[in-house]
């Protein structure tokens, strides 16, 4: 280490940007003590009443609960795969749907107002025809979580295989290539940074598909959860739930920034 | 001289939705094998234009574009369009960036490898052919942008105002090294600009093109030093009165 030639402002500046770091991280804490802290003193002494705002000691022994019968991993599980195949389907359904938008700017005129029509669509306005068509069960509800996620991934990425820079594509025409060589050589990998953002927004949008599918029709799920939460009065496993669901969707979200970062270090 | 490219009456009108508009009227100039030609003009004349149409990216409306004597069909094989700024890919090596119109052209055998990674050193990027496009600078940007022009061997360089893009001092040393690789390959090439001190320094002919519809108002032969590189060509006493000439050329049709 050649600690001489470190200035004295260098260390002063690297110290400064450490203490900044250090009381983010404290402060980020912080606030999520005190509010769990509060709630549960407040909720102790009577101001606020537990029965209908629940506390966090109660929420933690409904997690508890619901672990040791075992189901809350069934609960879990279940929302899982149903988020987890309409995000994946949706992801590359959409994205080979705008990549033949992309390929064809006669079929991109065409379905244009189709595609303005069904985003600006409440999705939720189409549930009872989903429940018609596809039954009371998970085939429904992963369809919620599809149509949901799939029309953002079609625009977000079809607007992504345009913004290819036009002079990148006349470079690839003066070469002579083909449009599937545009295609593979350029257009899909100047795509890649839209693509995980893509990936970004759609974990939001899966979580947002399956929830109201099985708010609509479920008998398992941690949707069907903070429902029958709901129905029954039991506001602490409804707090439970969407605790749970939090953690998951942060845990789901922290994995695309891993793989974001990946991709990023690796072009 | 060997002729290598003939337009011949070449005349190009586009059509949009708001009408017809006449890019190009009436252009005919050749070139020969080893020549080095400027096309200069005023802004929005269609300079680019006319190196589409020799590159074959547009057919001409009228007139035809002969390629070493023959109407060219697919002449992309021949001819190597460098372009404004260098498009290299940030997610390709220099290397792979290079090899990049061998894989396009199915080409990408050992041999013509062999060929580009030579390039690459002769032309001092050897260090840098792992490197990612934005850890070189600009002026390296567009010396790789050039090895890739050059790889898959074309006869006629078409160079698209291809240091606009640089800062001046940048901008003259480029001009210098292209040139020097230009004249080391034994290379034809077509220049645009709007830059008449490029055109002088580095050409061995220069056309003036008129407003649109863009049609040849002027041929020169230029009387400069030939064996000097650009920079230093820019102090030949007859420099001067070249700029003279093409300046008041370019400003009497504007």
């Amino acid at each position: 280490m050649t600690h001489n030639n470190i200035s004295k402002e260098r260390l002063l500046y690297v110290k400064k940007q450490k203490t900044s770091k250090v009381l983010v991280a404290l402060l980020r804490f912080g606030i999520l003590i005190l509010i769990v802290g509060l709630w549960e003193i407040l909720a102790r002494l009577g101001v606020i009443d537990a029965f209908l705002m629940s506390m966090p000691s109660k929420i933690l022994i409904t997690i508890k609960d619901l672990f040791l019968t075992g189901d809350l991993i069934s609960h879990v599980l279940t929302t899982l795969y149903e988020t987890l195949l309409g995000f994946l389907i949706a992801t590359v359904l959409g994205t080979v749907i705008a990549l033949l938008l992309w390929w064809s700017e006669f079929l991109r005129k065409v379905l244009e107002p189709y595609i303005v029509v069904l985003n600006s669509l409440p999705k939720i306005a189409l549930g009872p025809i989903i429940i018609v068509w596809f039954g009371a069960g998970t085939k429904s509800i992963i369809f919620m979580a599809i149509i949901i996620t799939i029309i953002v991934t079609i625009i977000t990425m079809q607007n992504g295989f345009l913004a290819t820079e036009k002079s990148k594509i006349l470079l690839m025409k003066s070469l002579g290539a083909s449009k599937m060589q545009t295609l593979v050589k350029l257009v899909i990998p100047a795509s890649i940074p839209t693509f995980v953002s893509c990936l970004k927004i759609n974990v939001g949008m899966a979580w947002i598909g399956s929830i109201m599918g099985e708010y609509l029709v479920s008998k398992q799920g941690i949707g069907y959860l903070i429902v029958y939460g709901g129905q029954v009065f039991r506001l602490d496993l409804v707090m439970a739930s969407t605790v749970i669901l939090c953690a998951l969707a942060g845990i789901m979200y922290a994995l695309v920034v891993m793989l974001e970062k990946y991709i990023t270090k690796k072009r | 001289m060997e002729e290598i490219l003939k337009l011949d009456n070449v005349s190009l009108t586009y059509q949009s939705e708001n009408g017809e508009t006449q890019a190009v009227k009436n252009l005919s100039f050749t070139v020969n094998k080893g020549q080095f030609i400027a096309i200069i003009g005023p802004s929005g004349c269609g300079k680019t234009t006319v190196l589409s149409l020799i590159d074959g990216l547009i057919k001409p409306t009228v007139g035809k574009i002969f390629f070493k004597g023959s109407e060219h069909v697919l002449t992309t094989k021949h001819i190597g369009y460098m372009l404004q700024r260098d498009e290299l890919f940030a997610w390709r090596t220099i290397e792979n960036n290079v090899f990049l119109p061998l894989e396009i052209k199915k080409i990408n055998n050992a041999k013509n490898r062999e060929y580009a990674k030579n390039l690459i050193e002769k032309y001092g990027l050897s260090e840098f052919k792992k490197a990612y496009p934005n850890q070189l600078s600009g002026g390296m940007r567009q010396r790789a942008a050039l090895i890739r022009t050059l790889v898959f061997n074309p006869e006629i360089l078409l160079l698209d105002e291809p240091f606009s893009a640089l800062d001046y001092q940048t901008r003259l040393n480029v001009c210098d090294d292209v040139y020097s690789i230009i004249s080391l390959e034994k290379k034809t090439a077509v220049l645009v600009t709007h830059d008449i001190g490029e055109a002088i320094s580095m050409a061995d002919e220069v056309l003036v093109l008129s407003k649109r519809p863009a049609t040849v108002i002027a041929h020169h032969v230029l009387d400069l030093d030939k064996s000097k590189l650009p920079l230093k060509r820019r102090e030949d006493k007859n420099f001067a009165k070249w700029f003279d000439i093409l300046w008041k050329e370019l400003n009497y049709d504007a």
